[in-house]
């Protein structure tokens, strides 16, 4: 069978639309990137492949990193998250402000609270009323950056005993030599890839998203499954927020702006499916590494930071190619 | 021959939103002494301009089928090409930045037309990349435009209207024409509606997708180049979130997502909606920061309210 | 087999050189050979029905003719000419032209803009030129005697206003062949002689019509000539007037209309499902019958009577505003599918593809998908447990797939629908329905299917079928619910029922007609 009859199989198999993004990027693409762009660094920096830099990029990654795993339920349950850069002002806001005001630990928890009931705001109007989920989070977006702006009036919020709380702990803190927001995201990562790919749950949410109709027609409850995603998103992001927050110990009101945009770059370089039903929290964690090095290599040889986003665009375009060259068919203008 | 059914061609040209624009224009007139005044409506049309014209390329993409996240990019790498070139002379600085805005366009659409891939994820990617590019060029560095007919044109006015309103308004009525009855237009529903039908009747999906994304990458460099001489000046982060903005106004003014559904006099009325909202919450002096709470709160409304006057037909069942 | 229906066509042949000639058309798609050397003419000015059953391959071989899909094997000819149609374009302007089946139509453009859709004329600069469009409509819409104007909004008018518009985009171009897929399924009685008169000019005009359609009486009414197609072969043409409708339906059904009546279970336990004059709004009034373990009860009539949307409200899916539903001798109110499940009703869906499977989900995921917490323990899913459910009803219902891993998008037809069977099987449900189970599917899985049914019911399940093929019902049903337009019409007991009387239940009685009887 040549590959064009085998694009055809999948056009007639009824995922049209889903061939063209669902494996824009196969596993074995992402990581000759990878390695290839590590060869490539490591050639113009010795730093580049030291342990401590490696060590650097992650905890650099990491915050990023959390997130996305979130953001990856979401978008395999057939949905998009693009409240989560606004969520993370809010929560790193809420936790540095309170942090004085009513101590460590009820700051936290008052944080991560009030960042799940956004999440659930999100949950319920997505889920339950079945509403546009990439306009609701635009919305809930430009809702919440306006939440943050009138609570703290517009002004910079910080920590002021900055050396002595155990607060430091989840952004400057190690384990075992490991940093604490690598830890963090490790732990999330395993442990939702565990979720995704080993549970009922997980089998679910990818049902819900591959085809929701037919999810329904199983007997699965499809509203609640797409409400928590929105809940484990929102998690997430309180976590993020907890290491940006510890790590910065002082918070400018717009400090999650554009964040949505760099985890869903990292999710898309990972290779998992903006469409749903398809992609893993490895894959993700891959891309967002990916751009992670990048940045970093580029740093290391010498160039500015803002030259890692016309590298991203590059590669986005290079593996969006790259994938249909193996297809070799036009999916829009054969059949649809 | 121009009847005015045949104006408002295809019936779908009156927007709810323009009962919201109406309602919030008569609220205001009464809270603020300053709203209803000559100068305060153009004022309203100047600061709107900017988003008003990259929405009126957005309308095209949407109605496409397809959705442009870099518009905010390409206006701000617009905007630095136009400042930064003038030493090369005014008009080839101008000519430059609207080339690139429509040469960045073509490479969205031609990217989204070949791989097939979601509009979404190139014009992120793009919007990540163009944000480098302006990076790279500015040296992080804001430009100042020491022409001043540039700067000059900006703030000018023929008789008691100004310049960029007028811009704004004669580009709206174009748009509009040309969205309700060139072939280009309706083909541009066509294919947004019903795709199989567009191919079988042997419309090229293609040439459609590239054409409204070089429209989109025109109509946001232009907006660049106006707002730097609105401004005199550009930054390297000009334009950042214009793209939430600009897509919130067109599906205020009631352009699906899903495509082969929108108008242009429609996103006028989104466009109007969140500049009269900006501009009299500002006369009553609230905070800027509500208008975003506010807007966002409309949008989700419009939403539920879509919902529920769409009443589902008999054949759908509860999933 | 019961009644003989001796209708004839009044229609003569037509002597003429064929304007169209298609020899040995095969198609295959991945898995399946949907057409095997096929071979079909149409003469100038004839009307050539095309029938078989569902999944029998018309729609394709129609698809060939107009572009839509490319052939495998053989040649197209079109007045004395080998054409190979690259896209339904260019088949239409070379005059063929296909009236889809499912509207093909932009709902929020005009009638005008519909019609001449990728190729509005125009006027310099690329505008339309509207007076044109306008006159070129209206021009057409005469002919078609339509009622409604040029610049209506598609999306607003009604099913049989839309055919016409689909007509009318036939005559842009001048058509030499034009194909009718089913044009009547959404019409109705007083909106179908329209069409009949439309078809009649056509024919006048010289035009070859080429008639698919599942209605005997249409086909006898309107054809000169009817080939039929069986399982993608093509098994011969006859002259209307030359045949009868027993010929045209043995050569449609071939053996699987000998089901075995005698294999049917006999023995009945208590009541599982009963139905107290459940109504929803607008779609269906006062329905009640009732399924006893180990019976299977047919549930029969037209597509649109309120089948479907009965199953979907026992299975939680509809509110109903009146009436009860009671599951194994208890009032039961749904309010979604999990509860429904549940409580153990199993519904195989109509659309295999958008209800019934994740396309992109490989054999056994999709197998387990309705009973997930049988297969895991604490939330975490046990694979060996997942793969031998797998191999169970995998071996149990003879699967023909290469690995568990496949995914089910690459599979046919028939063992796709056995993986939705399987996966409700495993729910070992009280109440099991299936709607349309063989719909598309081919002949052999055909009979696998109704075979395991059978055995099903005799091991105690309750059973509801629901099917628009008569020797399905009639095969498979202990007793028959016969709907029509919502209501229920009639119930017979499965081995004295008369063809007759059940057609006349299902069409409202008072019309003669037969329709649909072998559809």
């Amino acid at each position: 069978m040549s590959s064009a009859e085998q694009t055809k199989t999948r056009l007639l198999a009824g995922n049209v639309s889903k061939a063209g993004v669902m494996s824009f990027l196969s596993a074995q693409g992402i990581l000759i990137f990878f390695l290839l762009g590590m060869v490539v660094f490591s050639f113009f920096s010795e730093q580049f492949l030291s342990q401590s830099n490696i060590m650097t990029v992650v905890r650099q990654a990491s915050i990023i990193g959390i997130i996305a795993v979130g953001v990856t339920v979401v978008i395999i349950g057939g949905n998009l998250d693009l409240s989560v850069g606004s969520m993370l002002s809010f929560a790193t806001v809420l936790v540095v402000d309170l942090h004085d005001k009513i101590g460590p630990t009820n700051a936290i928890l008052m944080m991560f609270a009030l960042t799940l009931m956004l999440g659930a705001v999100n949950g319920i109007l997505i889920g339950f009323m079945r509403l546009n989920s990439l306009i609701v989070t635009l919305a809930m977006l430009s809702i919440i950056q306006g939440l943050v702006l009138i609570y703290s009036g517009g002004q910079n919020v910080d920590i002021a005993n900055q050396d002595g709380t155990w607060f430091a702990f989840f952004g400057r803190g190690y384990v075992l030599g490991i940093a604490v927001p690598v830890l963090l995201f490790g732990l999330l990562a395993i442990l939702m890839q565990i979720v995704m790919s080993r549970t009922g749950y997980g089998r679910r949410i990818f049902a819900v998203g591959g085809n929701p109709m037919a999810a329904v027609y199983s007997g699965i409850r499809k509203n609640w499954c797409v409400f928590s995603t929105y809940l484990i998103s929102a998690f997430c992001v309180a976590c993020a927020a907890l290491v940006l927050g510890s790590r910065v110990m002082g918070s400018q009101n717009n400090v999650g702006q554009g964040y949505e945009l760099l985890v869903l770059a990292g999710i898309i370089l990972g290779g998992t499916s903006l469409l749903g039903g398809a992609g893993s929290i490895w894959k993700t964690v891959i891309g967002v590494l990916i751009l992670g090095f990048i940045q970093n290599g580029l740093l290391l040889m010498g160039y500015p930071y803002y030259t890692q986003w016309i590298v991203t665009w590059v590669i986005i375009i290079l593996a969006v190619w790259l994938d249909l060259a193996n297809k070799r068919k036009r999916l829009l203008t054969t059949h649809s | 021959m121009m009847s005015i059914k045949g104006f408002f061609r295809g019936r779908a040209a009156i927007q709810p939103i323009w009962i919201f624009v109406i309602a919030i224009f008569i609220f205001f007139s009464f809270m603020s002494e300053y709203f209803l005044s000559l100068g305060n409506i153009t004022n309203i049309l100047v600061q709107t301009s900017t988003i008003g014209l990259i929405a009126l390329g957005m309308t095209y993409v949407m109605i496409n089928g397809n959705i442009d996240l870099s518009v905010g990019a390409i206006l701000g790498l617009a905007a630095s090409l136009a400042v930064g070139l003038q030493d090369y002379g005014l008009t080839i600085a101008i000519i430059a930045a609207l080339a690139s805005g429509m040469l960045l366009g073509a490479i969205n659409g031609l990217v989204v037309w070949k791989t097939g891939v979601n509009a979404f994820i190139v014009t992120l990617g793009a919007m990540l990349g163009i944000r480098g590019l302006i990076f790279l060029y500015t040296g992080e560095q804001s430009f100042y435009s020491m022409n001043f007919a540039f700067s000059d044109f900006g703030a000018s006015s023929i008789g008691p209207f100004p310049v960029l309103a007028i811009i704004f308004l004669l580009c709206t009525l174009v748009m509009h024409l040309v969205l309700t009855r060139t072939g280009h237009g309706r083909n541009t529903f066509a294919v947004g509606g019903n795709p199989e039908a567009s191919i079988d009747a042997g419309i090229r999906l293609g040439r459609h997708m590239m054409i409204n994304f070089i429209i989109v990458g025109f109509f946001a460099a232009l907006a660049g180049v106006l707002l730097a001489s609105q401004m005199g000046a550009a930054t390297p982060n000009l334009g950042r979130d214009y793209e939430l903005w600009t897509i919130t106004a067109v599906v205020l003014g009631g352009t699906k997502l899903t495509g082969g559904y929108g108008s242009i006099v429609g996103t006028l009325g989104g466009v109007l909606a969140i500049g009269i909202l900006r501009n009299g919450m500002n006369l009553m002096q609230v905070p800027a920061f509500y208008v975003l709470v506010v807007l966002g709160v409309i949008l989700i409304s419009v939403l539920i309210i879509d919902k529920k006057l769409n009443v589902p037909s008999t054949k759908e069942v509860r999933i | 087999m019961t009644p003989v229906h001796a209708r004839t066509g009044q229609r003569q042949p037509i002597d003429a050189d064929p304007v169209l000639k298609l020899e040995g058309i095969t198609k295959r798609f991945p898995g399946v050979v949907a057409l095997n050397k096929v071979d079909f003419d149409v003469r100038p000015g004839e009307v050539h029905a095309l029938l078989g059953e569902n999944g029998a391959g018309k729609s394709t071989l129609m698809k060939v003719l107009a572009g839509k899909h490319q052939a495998n094997e053989g040649r197209i000819i079109l007045g004395g000419e080998e054409m190979a149609f690259e896209n339904p374009k260019h088949a239409k302007r070379a005059g063929v032209v296909l009236i889809h089946q499912e509207q093909s139509l932009v709902p929020e453009m005009t009638v005008a803009e519909n019609i001449f859709l990728g190729s509005l004329p125009k006027k310099w600069g690329n505008r339309v030129d509207w007076r044109k469009l306008r006159e070129d409509t209206n021009a057409i819409l005469e002919t078609l005697k339509c009622s409604f104007q040029h610049d209506d909004l598609v999306g607003s008018l009604s099913i049989a206003k839309k055919q016409m518009v689909e007509i009318g985009r036939a005559l842009v171009f001048t058509p030499r062949v034009v194909v009718f897929d089913e044009p009547t399924a959404s019409l109705t009685d007083h909106e179908k002689p329209v069409l009949y008169d439309v078809i009649h000019s056509l024919c006048e005009q010289g035009v070859g019509i080429v008639y698919i359609s599942h209605r005997m009486d249409e086909i006898f009414h309107l054809s000169h000539r009817i080939s039929v197609l069986r399982d993608g072969e093509y098994t011969g043409t006859v002259n209307t007037c030359e045949t009868h409708e027993d010929e045209v339906t043995r050569m449609m059904i071939g053996r699987s209309l000998e089901l075995d009546h005698a294999s049917k279970p006999t023995d009945f336990g208590e009541n599982m499902l009963e139905l107290r004059n459940l109504t929803v709004k607008r779609i269906f009034e006062d329905v009640s019958f009732n399924v006893r373990k180990g019976e299977i009860v047919g549930m029969y009539g037209l597509v649109g009577a309120g089948r479907s949307e009965v199953a979907e409200t026992i299975f939680g899916l509809r509110t109903p505003v009146a009436g009860e539903v009671v599951l194994d001798g208890e009032v039961v109110n749904f309010r979604s599918t999990h509860d429904a499940v549940a409580a153990g009703i199993a519904l195989v869906p109509e659309d295999r593809k958008d209800q019934g499977l994740i396309l992109g989900m490989n054999c056994r995921d999709n197998m387990t998908l309705a009973s997930l917490s049988s297969v895991s323990s604490g939330g975490f899913m046990k694979g060996s447990a997942e793969r031998s459910v797998y191999d169970k009803y995998h071996q149990a219902m003879k699967i023909k797939t290469p690995s568990w891993r496949q995914k089910v998008g690459n599979l046919s037809g028939g063992n796709q629908q056995k993986i939705v069977i399987g996966k409700w099987l495993h729910t070992h449900p009280k109440l099991l329905i299936l709607d349309e189970p063989t719909r598309g599917i081919d002949v052999g899985s055909k009979a696998e299917i109704h075979a395991l049914v059978k055995d099903l019911a005799k091991s105690g399940y309750a059973v509801l079928v629901i099917s628009s093929e008569m020797p399905e019902v009639l095969g498979l049903s202990n007793r028959i619910i016969a709907m029509y337009d919502g209501r229920v019409t009639a119930e017979f007991d499965g081995d004295s029922v008369s063809e007759d009387a059940l057609v006349q239940a299902i069409t409202g009685m008072g019309t003669s007609a037969p329709a649909a009887a072998t559809a």
